[in-house]
């Protein structure tokens, strides 16, 4: 109980920081990819500081407690997986806050924010089914659903799961709104949709959101790490390094690629979410039936 | 005392520019003088800019928009016209539907000239209106 009160406690106290810190190495990244010197890799805690100092524009009265619910449910959803819990209620308590920052963008009357919004949603339905296939196929490996069973294996689950680790990576660059799946909110150089689903968040509303997908990419990235590590310490360090590895790739693919239509993109994550999730398992319960 | 000049976000707006101050604030943010190593983003949205960046004059049809832009900043907020047009409506001063530079309908803070202003001189502008806007958010702190 009480490692599990400082797993919790440790997670939302270092996420933001190591989300923060893993931001600002991808800008420190990005920039020296295109011949640039680049900001600092503090520069996220720079932006999200001068944010809580400016004035806050609210559009609606909504709009703070829907931004708010979103932090709170990210939160939340890392606490789940930390204490252990069930990984598919962490999946469903991940859509739920995701839907919060949906209203918050619905809530406003700009096409932009609109626009945004829907993209968003779209987004969720080309990423939701590789989610829930990562629970699945979870439960097939190692016959749990609980965080705290999984790692708990003596073999790494990616033994197992090759394919839905491959989709998982897939669909992180849609979660991590990185190009070229980054429809929802644009990164700052294309500018058709404004900022997209964060067009009408102005100061402190904006550093939360900021603050909040830190929290989310730190989850996602343990999801990540939960394919390696099993009992013994050396999957610990090799879960460390497949994350970097990871989330290099995701900086070289947003730096080489421009942004697709939807439809591509739904069409792209459904496919690798059949090829690579299904068959993965499809052939696990093959060669289960046959041991 | 809060410290917000490292993250300067700008808003760049084309009044009646000709475009040539335009490439040269667009060239700021190219590797040969990337504005981003002082953290400056170049947002295309009114709700997250801190510095407003306006090239070319104000004619009769811009002009609410540039005041509308303006209002939907969140303060502190910093303006810098780019530009002789902009300082003050340069050539095109005489014309009928120029009104004038950017003062005529929005308090200009930083007033950066050329024909067309050289990216070292906007960069000059920019670090200024930085200087200008942690000033401003000290004297918004101190009323609080």
């Amino acid at each position: 109980m009480t490692t599990k009160i400082i797993f919790i406690v440790a997670y939302l106290i270092l996420a933001p920081f190591i989300g923060g810190l893993l931001d600002g190495i991808d800008r420190k990244i990005s920039a020296r990819m295109q011949g640039r010197k680049g900001p600092s890799v503090f520069q996220p805690f720079f932006d999200v500081a001068k944010l809580f100092n400016k004035e806050v524009l609210l559009v609606n009265k909504a709009q703070a407690f829907l931004v708010l619910s979103y932090l709170g449910f990210i939160m939340f959803t890392g606490a789940l997986l930390y204490s252990g819990a069930d990984l598919l209620l962490c999946f469903f308590t991940l859509t739920t806050a995701a839907l919060f920052l949906v209203l918050a963008s619905c809530s406003t009357s700009s096409p932009f924010s609109s626009i945004g919004s829907q993209r968003e949603l779209l987004q969720m339905m080309a990423y939701e089914p590789m989610v829930i296939l990562t629970a699945i196929g979870f439960y097939y490996a190692t016959g749990s659903f609980k965080a705290s069973n999984i790692v708990a294996g003596n073999m790494s689950a990616i033994v197992y799961l090759p394919g839905i680790f491959v989709g998982f990576v897939f669909i992180l660059t849609i979660k991590m709104r990185k190009s070229p799946f980054d429809l929802s909110a644009s990164h700052h150089p294309h500018q058709e949709i404004v900022k997209g689903i964060t067009t009408e968040l102005s100061g402190g509303l904006l550093a939360i959101t900021d603050i909040a997908e830190w929290y989310e990419n730190v989850f996602l990235l343990s999801i990540v790490g939960m394919f390696l590590i099993n009992t013994s310490v050396v999957s610990i360090v090799a879960a460390v390094a497949v994350v970097i590895v990871v989330y290099f790739l995701e900086i070289l693919i947003d730096n080489t690629s421009a942004r697709m239509r939807w439809d591509k993109v739904l069409k792209l994550a459904w496919s690798v979410t059949i090829i690579a999730g299904g068959i993965n398992l499809v052939v696990l319960q093959v060669l289960k039936s046959l041991i | 005392m809060a410290n917000v000049k490292r993250s300067p976000w700008l808003l760049h707006y084309d009044g009646s520019s000709c475009n040539g101050c335009d490439i040269e604030v667009l060239a700021c943010t190219t590797p040969v003088y990337d504005v981003e190593r002082f953290g400056v983003v170049n947002t295309g949205d009114p709700f997250h800019a801190d510095i407003f960046l306006i090239t070319g004059g104000i004619n009769s049809q811009n002009k609410e928009v540039v005041e509308q832009i303006y209002s939907q900043m969140p303060s502190p907020k910093v303006v810098v016209a780019v530009g002789t047009c902009a300082c003050t409506g340069g050539v095109f001063k005489e014309c009928y539907n120029i009104l004038g530079g950017v003062d005529t309908v929005i308090p200009v803070d930083i007033y950066v000239p050329g024909c067309a202003a050289r990216p070292e001189s906007i960069i000059d502008g920019v670090v200024k209106a930085v200087a200008l806007f942690q000033e401003k958010a000290d004297a918004m702190d101190s009323k609080k």
